[in-house]
């Protein structure tokens, strides 16, 4: 297809005849005097955001993540979930210990299946993944002003499939991971990373405008922020 | 799908039927009022709104006047991310690729992410020619497909539907389609919902590839932005093993950093939400994680000739926020599907006959699809002079002539002669109010067609001016 390429490239230049010949695109001035933040920063700002989007929300002493793991996934009635390989195992180890053993154990398989990818880098297949409660996972960035969670496929957080395909996603957010607006998030994030920017469970308003949680994303989504 | 644009009547025909559907109008005027109530509180919020509505008209403008540059950086970094770069010259030749790389894969079906320029080129109807079926998995875009029917709005293509209407569509049509409708389906929005979710499962767990769009593709990192709310977006986009997303050359921006306008600017635009749920961006391949194809299909099907008009080429700063369509007073009454193409809306108005030429009747009736009241410029992110394009493109259809065109400079001369004297206005004012029971609904003669596409207005018994003067005559009196 190169004689298209060729081609538009063409008549791009020709439709652009009136820029002079010499201007460089830095030559064309983009003001960037608008806010670095909106000054509402910092982990109570993105409760509330959170909670706008009808979001479940906790906040957790580090010590207490363990028990507070265990605590929203009883409250959930999760018989199993997913976590990416490199999640720390003490963050389950409570909810593990607690359920272990019982009898409704040997029907759901282990309760904590991990995208270890059984040694050959495959990972969990979509059947898997379709048939556990939920997930679990940390994140990279979380944006307080609007209540948005970034994964970006680094440590605890796994292949973008994991946080997609479980009906539910428990997101745990370090307080030293919280920036104030979106213009720190962008720089603090590698673009080649691929990347989740999450604001809320799944949503449509396509229907009369009336907001429905949950289409085909996580319908539920809750934060554990540490610290 | 049978749906399409070719050969839909012009503005004002389309328009007079859609103002005389009551139902219509309801859902319209709901539908606008509260997502344009919305985005006033969520821009409300940010204090530097007009300065971030400066930069993200900026960098716009610095993308579109050295596009050429940034086009080829673009390729170069998504060639060096893993993925492939191809270039569409015209609709024909965008849906000849994108038709060639599904077959090469060996599938027949593919799942679509909501996008203009796919809708824009026909490539759901190009793909069913060649024996491949294309699902669309958004929500309103489902409702659409299954309704064998038109979007008519850019971001709710299904405005124009109400709650009853989805239930009987879906009850009647997702059988034959996948997973039908569970019995005792009722009409509400929850429900509807979750319907869709059953019916477009399996497809997504089960289809190897899929087609995009993008809002934004990043020349300096190759990185595309897909902004989204259901989630359907990140299943095409994560699910898959080959992914091809359908650009437009517009939607280029120079930096990884300058998203950072555009991510505060959009969401609130669109759906007055301070961000959208979902937003997903990806750079060529990741291994291991997501699609391990990836194809970019550059499209220009007539932007480098909107690009050409120095007046009208601001059209392209368009990012697609549909905040114009909402504030628009005739797109209120009137609704999308009257301006006959894929673009509704003042922004429809100023680039379908930009896009396509101002030849057509239809495209040549759109420019005048507006009251110039400029509502849709004060909403606009990116600071586009929809009402200056307005006025220019209808610059640019008088000039090229018309029997109606004429007659309507000959009424403005007479207008002129008659405004121009205080006593011929009068005069002129006395000899229609007390000609009023005798106006017909329609006016004779070639101004006819005038008063084909308008209402005439009723006549007042007395003028403002008499009434004015009878009214300070009275005060003397009584003083």
């Amino acid at each position: 297809m190169s004689g298209s390429r060729e081609q538009i490239l063409a008549r791009v230049r020709a439709a652009l005849a009136d820029v002079p010949s010499g201007e460089h695109p830095p030559d064309v001035e983009v003001p960037r005097d608008y806010a670095r933040s909106h000054g509402r920063g910092g982990a109570d700002t993105l409760v509330d955001r959170l909670e706008d989007y009808r979001a479940i929300v906790h906040r957790v002493a580090a010590d207490a993540l363990p028990d507070a793991v265990a605590a929203a996934l009883q409250r959930r009635g999760s018989r199993s979930i997913v976590v990416p390989a490199d999640l720390p195992e003490a963050w389950t180890a409570t909810w593990t210990d607690e359920i272990g053993g019982g009898a409704d154990m040997a029907a759901a398989g282990a309760p904590v299946l991990r995208d270890d990818g059984d040694g050959v880098g495959l990972g969990l297949g979509l059947g898997a993944l379709d048939a556990v409660d939920g997930v679990v996972t940390g994140c990279a960035v979380a944006i307080a002003e609007t209540g948005t969670i970034v994964l970006d496929g680094g440590e605890g957080q796994g292949r973008r499939v994991l946080t997609l395909v479980p009906d539910y996603h428990l997101c745990v957010v370090r307080a030293d991971q919280i920036v104030d607006d979106v213009p720190d998030a962008v720089a603090r994030l590698d673009p080649r990373r691929p990347l989740t920017w999450i604001s809320g469970p799944s949503a449509t308003s396509d229907i009369e405008l009336d907001r429905v949680e949950g289409v085909h994303g996580p319908r539920t989504l809750e934060v554990l922020i540490v610290g | 799908m049978t749906g399409t644009f070719l050969g839909m009547p012009t503005f004002p025909e389309a328009a007079r039927a859609a103002t005389a559907d009551a139902q219509l109008r309801h859902n319209l005027r709901k539908a606008t009022h509260t997502i344009r109530d919305k985005r006033a509180e969520a821009v409300g919020e940010l204090d530097d709104w007009t300065r971030l509505r400066a930069a993200g008209k900026a960098v716009k403008d610095r993308t579109l006047r050295h596009l050429d540059h940034y086009l080829e950086q673009l390729e170069a970094s998504v060639t060096a991310a893993g993925g492939q770069v191809h270039w569409a010259a015209d609709a024909a030749e965008a849906n000849r690729i994108v038709t060639d790389l599904v077959r090469a894969t060996g599938e027949r079906e593919l799942v679509k992410v909501k996008s203009m320029a796919t809708q824009e080129i026909g490539l759901n109807e190009a793909l069913e020619a060649a024996g491949i079926t294309a699902y669309e998995t958004d929500l309103a875009e489902l409702i659409v497909q299954l309704g064998d029917d038109l979007p008519s709005h850019i971001l709710v293509p299904a405005i124009h539907r109400n709650r009853a209407e989805i239930r009987e569509i879906f009850l009647r049509e997702m059988a034959a389609w996948g997973t039908a409708a569970p019995d005792g389906l009722t009409d509400d929005p929850r429900a509807l919902a979750d319907a869709a979710r059953v019916h477009l499962r399996e497809k997504f767990l089960s289809t190897k590839v899929a087609v995009s769009g993008a809002n934004f593709a990043v020349a300096e990192t190759g990185t595309l932005v897909v902004l989204e709310s259901e989630g359907n977006g990140r299943m095409c986009l994560t699910l898959p093993e080959t992914l091809i997303s359908v650009v437009g050359i517009e939607k280029t921006i120079p930096t990884w950093d300058d998203l950072d306008i555009f991510l505060q600017t959009l969401p609130r635009s669109s759906t007055g939400e301070r961000m959208n749920p979902y937003t997903s961006t990806w750079t060529g391949v990741t291994p291991g994680d997501g699609p391990q194809e990836f194809h970019l299909v550059l499209l220009d099907n007539g932007r480098s000739d909107v690009l050409a008009d120095e007046v009208g080429r601001q059209a392209l700063r368009c990012i697609r926020c549909s905040a114009c369509l909402n504030i628009c007073p005739v797109y209120e009454r009137t609704g999308g599907h009257a301006y006959g193409s894929v673009y509704p809306g003042p922004i429809g108005a100023i680039l379908t006959p930009q896009l396509k030429g101002t030849g057509g009747e239809l495209e040549a009736s759109l420019p005048y699809a507006s009251s110039l009241c400029g509502a849709c410029y004060e909403v606009c992110p990116v600071a586009i002079d929809i009402p200056e394009v307005l006025v220019h493109l209808r610059e640019e259809v008088a000039s090229a002539g018309g029997a109606g065109h004429r007659v309507e400079k000959a009424a403005m001369a007479a207008a002129e002669w008659v405004l121009d004297d205080d006593r011929r206005l009068g005069l002129a004012q006395r000899a229609v109010a007390s000609a009023r029971s005798l106006v017909p609904r329609r006016l004779p003669g070639p101004v006819g067609a005038w008063t084909d596409t308008r209402d005439l207005p009723d006549i007042p018994e007395e003028s403002f001016r008499q009434w004015w003067r009878t009214r300070e005559k009275g005060k003397r009196k009584r003083s």
